[in-house]
């Protein structure tokens, strides 16, 4: 896991985000996840308004986002929490930016299923992009992470970039999907096999045949 | 009353009781580094780990495993053995082998575990862990490289303290004890964590380095920055008070002391009067004891003389001072050095009635003019208690950082004869009831008036289950003024009586509060040990012993007669009180009967017994009816909690303390 640090508090950290409040579709959104918990319990709410403000974050700095020290207080002014409440949260897990990131936040996982598919070359494909892990490129453009498994081990090797998870890579489908994003094209979320629709097995079934079309009681056959 | 088998032997445990409680009962030890009888369960270190029957075949946590009916525990097997092993191995594979060099060395729970229940050697061969250093304040000094994890410290602040000054960033092993942004921890019990962490990642700044356990002798005292009396014990070496730590004694002090009872005593050491001086033409000069009381004999005061006791004082040493004014045929004894002239008929109108773990239990309290926080922090840890089991908390004051919540009603004293509707049903109504009248509550009317809404709603009452419950309290902040109120040190008006009576000579024990303006006419003989505000104002100075310099018996707020012992001797030429009172009878040429500590002893229990037996005095439980209106804006004596008293004002750390808790001042960190 990539070492995370806080990006230290200095006057200028403070004088761009010192005055952070909410945008007013975000405003609403944070309300709403307020509302969700029952009178008294309204800090359960920490975990959505931290995701709102990284994304608010994200909207300002045309960047997947993060979250600076003084939004960190706003959102533990808006729940009336200990700052240091929010702030256990918000390093706690990795989805929380706490250092600023790029304008795509590339996630590689690297966990056995993906090592075993590959995510060596993945890794080496972005890394002849110029990237390197937990840093942000020149042009502002990527920041990579080696991050632990993200369920897609079906279609391995994996990565998420933002919101949306790309799979069944090989460093020139990555390489695809990159140059799209990079010409600010939406590429397709999901497996990049052309042959392959989900996670279903490549070239048809190769077990339960038989209950591809109707079912099949394959109890006398054991 | 579950039935359970530990190691073979069946015992019945209290409902609701874990398996680790069950081992205990047991007489069964079993290492534990997260759990903490005073906390809450975190079940995070699994060193506790216990064979339990019926449950899965794998040790199991007993911190956090409730005892149940016909449940086997084995503390003995194989499995545990090697269970324990096994934790003790993975927590020490980031713990840095630095134990010569740690100053928890010798007190260590991981130190005296890992003795008794690792594996001889290590088969760690990677590179260790490593964390920076967080900075924590002037007490906490952190190896956080140390740390294992057990939050013992983040649910202290959370809990005891309900400040949440400290947390845990980041996760796993990456985990991190930090307070937010590294600020200073600024609660009055900080330092409690120290005590707490395990291992030596939170010591003492102050004692970094000082001294070993085993080197130091530990003695029992009473702490005396407040009125608590916090039960401590004073580790000196040589003779020197290198640190106090609190004994665990439930009625008083649980096991938590103030920062300022812990750290005042580098004070102990600066500023001391260790020789006589006398007043020679405006100027205070060195002088023998014999010169001194030469000086203060020559006047002749017969039976003009008075005595004002100190906040710090023992019981003997008041006694001492008043049997040798009684000698002289003087009666001008007074403690209440700020000029309070409260009536003092009934000892029961003046005590912390409800006890402190009694107040716990109370489930309405108002509190009179006192912020509870800095008077007397371990009631406000018990008030803190108290409100998470459900109490309403009601205050008249300026408004302060309670840490448990609670309404201010206004600031004036009048707000008492004049409470809100729902307000006064709420406390009518409550099963127990409790005022706390604090020492910005106690003048003008205030206390007359307490005791007045104390009568309309009953707050002495029989409660269901037959006991008697007193709401009735008065918290003070002097350790001196429960005992000096038992041995009669106390004018009808107050200091004003004795400034009327105009007295040839004063003499003040320890007394640093006083206006001495209104004693010019006197000479003032100060008997104490820090040259403090008393000693500017002297004419004479009896150089003598503090707290932890002589025996005494102290009675706190609630009534509770404890005693301590001498840990070690006065410096320089400094005599313990009695002995110097008792050469000045000699020097008067009258006789007090008294020519040992313990003679003096015998003759203050002979005179009130009830100091002559430890635990609470019995003050009955009938209150004056009180009465009258009180009215006049409440101002805390307290201004600063780390300079109340003449060792805390001499303490270089209640200096930085202050300086840098309370103003704010950047204190640059040396480097280390």
């Amino acid at each position: 896991m990539a070492e995370r640090y806080l990006e230290p508090d200095t006057p200028e950290l403070r004088e761009r985000w010192g005055n952070f409040a909410w945008e007013p579709h975000w405003a609403e959104k944070a309300r709403a996840a307020i509302a969700r918990y029952p009178e008294g319990r309204q800090r359960s709410a920490v975990m959505a308004l931290l995701d709102f403000a990284q994304r608010q974050v994200g909207e300002a700095t045309q960047t997947q986002g993060w979250l600076p020290i003084p939004v960190i207080e706003f959102v533990a002014a808006e729940l009336d929490m200990p700052v240091l409440r929010v702030l256990e949260v918000a390093t706690f897990y990795t989805m929380y930016n706490l250092a600023p990131v790029g304008r795509f936040h590339v996630q590689v996982c690297g966990t056995t299923p993906c090592m075993l598919r590959g995510s060596d070359d993945i890794m080496a494909a972005c890394k002849k992009r110029g990237m390197s892990k937990g840093h942000t490129t020149d042009d502002g453009l990527w920041t990579l992470t080696e991050v632990e498994c993200m369920g897609n081990c079906a279609s391995a090797p994996m990565v998420q970039i933002n919101d949306d998870n790309y799979e069944d890579l090989t460093p020139e489908r990555l390489d695809a999907v990159l140059d799209a994003l990079a010409k600010g094209e939406t590429p397709k979320a999901g497996t990049q096999d052309p042959d392959r629709h989900t996670v279903e097995p490549v070239g048809g079934p190769t077990t339960l045949k038989e209950m591809v079309t109707e079912n099949h009681d394959y109890r006398g056959e054991w | 009353m579950p039935k359970v088998k530990v190691d073979g032997v069946e015992i019945e445990v209290p409902n609701g009781a874990t398996v680790l409680q069950a081992c205990e009962l047991a007489g069964k030890e079993i290492p534990r580094f997260c759990y903490h009888e005073r906390l809450s369960i975190a079940g995070n270190c699994r060193m506790c780990l216990v064979e339990v029957k019926p449950g899965p075949p794998k040790p199991q946590a007993s911190c956090a495993l409730p005892a149940a009916e016909n449940q086997e525990i084995r503390t003995d097997s194989e499995m545990v053995k090697k269970a324990r092993e096994g934790v003790m191995e993975f927590l020490l594979i980031n713990h840095p082998l630095d134990c010569p060099i740690c100053d928890q060395g010798g007190e260590c729970d991981l130190q005296d575990q890992a003795m008794a229940y690792g594996r001889g050697g290590s088969r760690y061969i990677e590179n260790k862990r490593a964390v920076t250093e967080k900075y924590m304040g002037p007490l906490i000094k952190t190896v956080m490289t140390r740390c294992i994890h057990c939050t013992r410290c983040v649910r202290f602040s959370e809990e005891i303290a309900g400040v949440d000054e400290i947390g845990a960033l980041y996760r796993g092993e990456n985990m991190q004890i930090t307070t937010y942004l590294e600020h200073a921890a600024k609660h009055e019990m900080s330092a409690n964590v120290i005590d707490l962490c395990p291992v030596g990642a939170l010591t003492s700044r102050p004692y970094a380095f000082e001294a070993r356990p085993w080197e130091l002798k530990k003695t029992l005292g009473i702490d005396v920055s407040d009125a608590c009396g916090a039960n401590i014990r004073i580790d000196s070496r040589g003779r020197e008070v290198l640190r106090v730590l609190p004994r665990i004694n439930d009625d008083v002090n649980e096991e938590w002391i103030s920062d300022k009872a812990r750290y005042q005593v580098d004070g102990l050491t600066r500023r001391r009067l260790d020789r006589p001086w006398i007043r020679r033409e405006g100027k205070l000069q060195p002088a023998s004891w014999s010169e001194a009381f030469a000086a203060i004999a020559s006047l002749n005061p017969g039976n003009s003389i008075a005595a004002l006791a100190g906040d710090m004082l023992d019981c003997e040493t008041m006694f001492a001072a008043k049997s040798l004014l009684g000698a002289l045929g003087s009666s001008l004894v007074e403690g209440r050095q700020t000029g309070m002239d409260y009536a003092t008929d009934s000892l029961a109108a003046v005590n912390f009635n409800s006890t402190f773990s009694g107040i716990e239990t109370a489930d309405a309290i108002l509190i009179v003019g006192s912020q509870v926080r800095w008077e007397a922090p371990l009631v406000n840890v018990r008030l803190r208690k108290a409100v998470k089991r459900g109490a309403k908390v009601f205050l008249i004051g300026p408004e302060w950082d309670t840490t448990f919540g609670g309404r201010f009603l206004g600031e004036d004293l009048s707000v008492l004869g004049d409470l809100p509707n729902e307000v006064y049903e709420t406390i009518r109504d409550a099963k127990r009831p409790a005022i706390i009248v604090g020492g910005a509550g106690l003048g003008r009317g205030g206390l007359e008036a307490a005791l007045a809404l104390g009568d309309s709603i009953g707050i002495v009452r029989e409660l269901e289950d037959g006991t008697k419950w007193n709401g009735f309290n008065v918290l003070h902040m002097a350790a001196s003024r429960m005992g000096g109120l038992m041995l009669g040190f106390a004018q009808k008006g107050g200091i004003a009586d004795i400034a009327a009576a105009k007295p040839k000579v004063l003499l003040s024990l320890g007394a640093d509060e006083v206006d001495y303006t209104r004693f010019a006419d006197s000479m003032i003989v100060y008997v104490g040990h820090h040259g403090d505000k008393g000693a500017h104002a002297a004419d004479v100075i009896l150089p003598s012993a503090a707290y932890t310099e002589k025996s005494g018996t102290y009675v706190n707020t609630e009534g509770r007669v404890q005693l301590a012992d001498k840990a070690v001797f006065a410096p320089g030429d400094a005599r313990e009180d009695w002995s110097i009172l008792r050469a000045l009878a000699d020097a008067f040429g009258v006789t007090v009967g008294f020519d040992s500590f313990d003679e003096l002893r015998a003759a203050m229990i002979a005179a009130v017994p009830a100091l002559g037996i430890e635990g609470l005095a019995d003050y009955g439980h009938d209150l004056p009816a009180g009465g009258g209106s009180a009215s006049g804006p409440i101002a805390y004596p307290v201004k600063d909690f780390y300079m109340t008293n003449a060792i805390a004002r001499a303490s270089a750390v209640m200096q930085r303390c202050s300086a840098e808790l309370l103003h704010g001042e950047e204190i640059a960190e040396a480097a280390e």
